[in-house]
């Protein structure tokens, strides 16, 4: 039973590592919400979907066949980030203003709230499902298959860990991950805009009277939360080369686990429990088989919150750690 | 608070239409109130009829309809409204419960050759011990943390059926029999208790009574000790802990009983399909079903009945809209939380509880953030 497991246990982990830092990515986005809001931005599973499509949108039109070198390849990845982040907040910015501001405005629940954005979850996917992705990737009758996108560099193997070959886009992606990661918190803790993000998950009223924007606190935590899940979907595209009009479902719960893993609210806790989870899940998937992945997923968020109910950080967004 | 004002005002006009309902209905006397339910009930058992069909639901069999989606979203509904409006406790994995009766009438049905009856009773029991089972470790965590445990628990339970090849792997269970037929009764040419292929009258039948039965129970538990305890959680977990209230004791009750509606409709609903697989459990159903309830308007009966059945009408309606049917659903969603938080009937006890600044959710679950502790609302307001 975990022959399996200890045989290749070094690829395993990387690959671990490698979709728990997409998790990661993607969990900054519901946690910089709950911790600002606390609402289940539960639309940021489409969120990160567009930042995959975006990413295609761009190899698709580039007419990319083979894999690009050099300065192309430098060039086209950079234009794949920025398409993916930049339509991923656009559209997070977006819903935050269709979708939850009216809401808030009026003090609605936050189960009216979270109604709201299983809504527009429901409504972005069709959307892709049945106008863009016919329409505008010019697939027709498609809308709801994997779309295959093509390779966009040579996937070499840089190095060998344990019988495992790593290679130069998972080093990428997980660089680009931390990178990231190491950004949003400098981001939250050193600059004027971070200071506003604290405080108002610390005590909106206060942070109100000492001059905060509250609208514009709000709208930046969305376009910081849609820009990382859309970088993460260019790493998605780049390192599984598919997206589909409802990718982004399995991956939003999973990513919003990672984010209770490791304490709402808490960034680095995001960013440990969507690598926890990703390791956990491909572990779990060379014991008992793939088809237990998600199961073996959740059971373990289970019985983390029943040992440890505020996630393996806690939640100690309201500290200086945003 | 201004903008709160202008958009109150706009609404009055139905507002007070309801609002003088209402107070006619507290104030009138039993046997009118009686009269009205006897009334609604034959009403709900006229529903299938061929003409109104013609209107209602013009593309598929208007019977079939009222058994599934509308009839058993409306028994979920209800189900889901004991532990969400009531209790206030955010429960997004409710199918699993569905899918435990399901799963129960298919395996006891086609592997012991229990009949319907039988495996009613099971089911119920089975379903609320899986109730308590989930609750019991869970119902310990703050509000948003239950909410992603029991859509957790939701994924578990399908992807295991999934997983598990004695119980079909993703293929299900088929030749899951029928509730056991009494012919001869024959109204109106209809054979009612002639549980066959052909005629889904008979089944919508027995779904109309088991939902009369499990509304007349929630609504007894509503009036009860049990249900004033409910809304003391709901409202203030911590003031009403104090006040004696056992509260760990109340959830996990909700959470028990719930299920076993859940449950008990799966049983119901797996009788009537021949066969089921892990793909009518998806995360969507529990979704749709949650969107029924607030809708509707989370701890109202009424209400929520209203919400299910748009909910599960409306998609049938406008099957002539083929594929965007989805699409105009998500939009609305968005549209009538927007215009219309609180759901289009809700109680009064809840609408109080809206306008006092808790969010009428007090909780989304466990923990009691009061007022100040709702941000956005509170710091935009002003």
């Amino acid at each position: 039973m975990f022959d399996n497991l200890l045989g290749s246990f070094w690829p395993y982990t990387i690959d671990g590592l490698i979709l728990g830092s997409i998790y990661g990515l993607v969990a900054l986005g519901y946690t910089m919400v709950y911790g600002v809001l606390r609402l289940i931005n539960f639309a940021h599973s489409e969120v990160f979907m567009i930042g995959t499509m975006a990413s295609a949108f761009v190899v698709m039109t580039l007419g990319i066949t083979a894999p690009l070198t050099g300065f192309a390849l430098v060039g086209g990845l950079l234009l794949m980030v920025l398409a993916g982040g930049a339509a991923s907040a656009g559209s997070a910015m977006l819903l935050e203003r269709i979708a939850y501001r009216p809401l808030r405005k009026r003090g609605a629940s936050r189960l009216a709230a979270l109604i709201s954005a299983i809504g527009a979850s429901l409504f972005l996917q069709e959307l892709f499902a049945l106008v863009i992705i016919p329409h505008v990737f010019n697939r027709p009758q498609q809308g709801r298959n994997q779309m295959g996108i093509a390779r966009i560099m040579n996937k070499d193997t840089l190095f060998t860990l344990g019988g495992a070959q790593i290679r130069v886009d998972q080093v990428l992606i997980f660089v680009a991950a931390i990178g990231m990661m190491i950004l949003l918190d400098l981001l939250v803790n050193r600059t004027k805009i971070g200071r506003g993000i604290r405080a108002t998950s610390q005590d909106p009223e206060t942070a109100v009277l000492m001059g905060v924007d509250i609208d514009k606190i709000v709208r930046m935590t969305f376009l910081i939360g849609g820009l990382m899940a859309g970088i993460a979907g260019a790493l998605f595209v780049l390192q599984f080369e598919v997206t589909k009009f409802s990718i982004g479902f399995l991956l939003g719960i999973k990513a919003f686990t990672a984010a209770v893993l490791g304490g709402i609210g808490n960034l680095r806790g995001a960013l440990v429990g969507g690598l926890f989870l990703g390791l956990i899940e491909n572990y779990g998937a060379a014991i008992f088989g793939s088809g237990w992945k998600d199961v073996i997923a959740f059971s373990v968020l289970v019985l983390v919150l029943m040992f440890r109910p505020t996630g393996i950080l806690g939640e100690s967004l309201q500290q200086a750690r945003a | 608070m201004s903008t709160n004002s202008t958009i109150t005002n706009g609404r009055n006009a139905f507002g007070a239409f309801i609002d003088g309902v209402r107070d006619r209905w507290a104030k009138a006397p039993t046997w009118q109130r009686w009269t009205v339910y006897v009334l609604l009930f034959v009403i709900a058992l006229l529903l299938p009829n061929d003409s109104l069909g013609q209107v209602m639901s013009p593309y598929s069999d208007w019977a079939s309809v009222l058994f599934f989606p509308i009839g058993t979203y409306v028994v979920l509904a209800i189900g889901l409204n004991v532990v969400v409006g009531q209790a206030g406790l955010l429960d997004l994995g409710y199918v699993a419960f569905f899918a435990i009766g399901g799963y129960s009438m298919a395996l006891l049905g086609t592997r012991l050759g229990l009949n319907f009856w039988e495996i009613l009773i099971v089911g119920v029991i089975l379903s609320a011990a899986s109730g308590v089972l989930l609750g019991g470790p869970t119902l310990r965590l703050r509000g948003d943390y239950l909410a992603i445990v029991t859509l957790g628990f939701g994924e578990i339970v399908r992807q295991t059926a999934e997983n598990t090849d004695a119980i079909g792997g993703p293929r299900g269970i088929a030749g899951i029999p029928h509730p056991p037929s009494f012919d001869g009764v024959e109204v109106f040419g209809v054979q009612i208790f002639h549980y066959g292929v052909l005629d889904p009258r008979p089944y919508y039948y027995l779904l109309v009574v088991v939902a009369t039965a499990i509304i007349i129970f929630v609504k007894r538990w509503e009036k009860s000790r049990v249900g004033r305890a409910w809304a003391a959680i709901r409202e203030d977990e911590d003031a009403a802990e104090v006040m004696g209230v056992p509260t760990f004791k109340f959830k996990l009750l909700a959470f028990a009983i719930g299920a076993s509606i859940g449950g008990a409709m799966g049983v119901v609903w797996a009788g009537k399909t021949i066969s089921i697989n892990p793909n009518d459990f998806l995360f969507m159903l529990s979704a749709t079903i949650l969107a029924a309830v607030v809708l509707g308007g989370s701890g109202n009966i009424p209400g929520v009945v209203l919400g299910a059945f748009l909910v599960g009408w409306l998609p049938e309606r406008f099957r002539g809209l083929s594929d965007y049917r989805i699409l105009v659903f998500g939009a609305a969603l968005v549209a009538l939380m927007i215009f219309r938080p609180e759901g289009l009937l809700p109680s009064r006890r809840r609408r109080a509880e809206l306008a006092e600044g808790t969010g009428g959710m007090g909780s989304l679950g466990a923990e009691v953030p009061g007022p100040e502790s709702q941000p956005a609302a509170e710091g935009a307001a002003k």
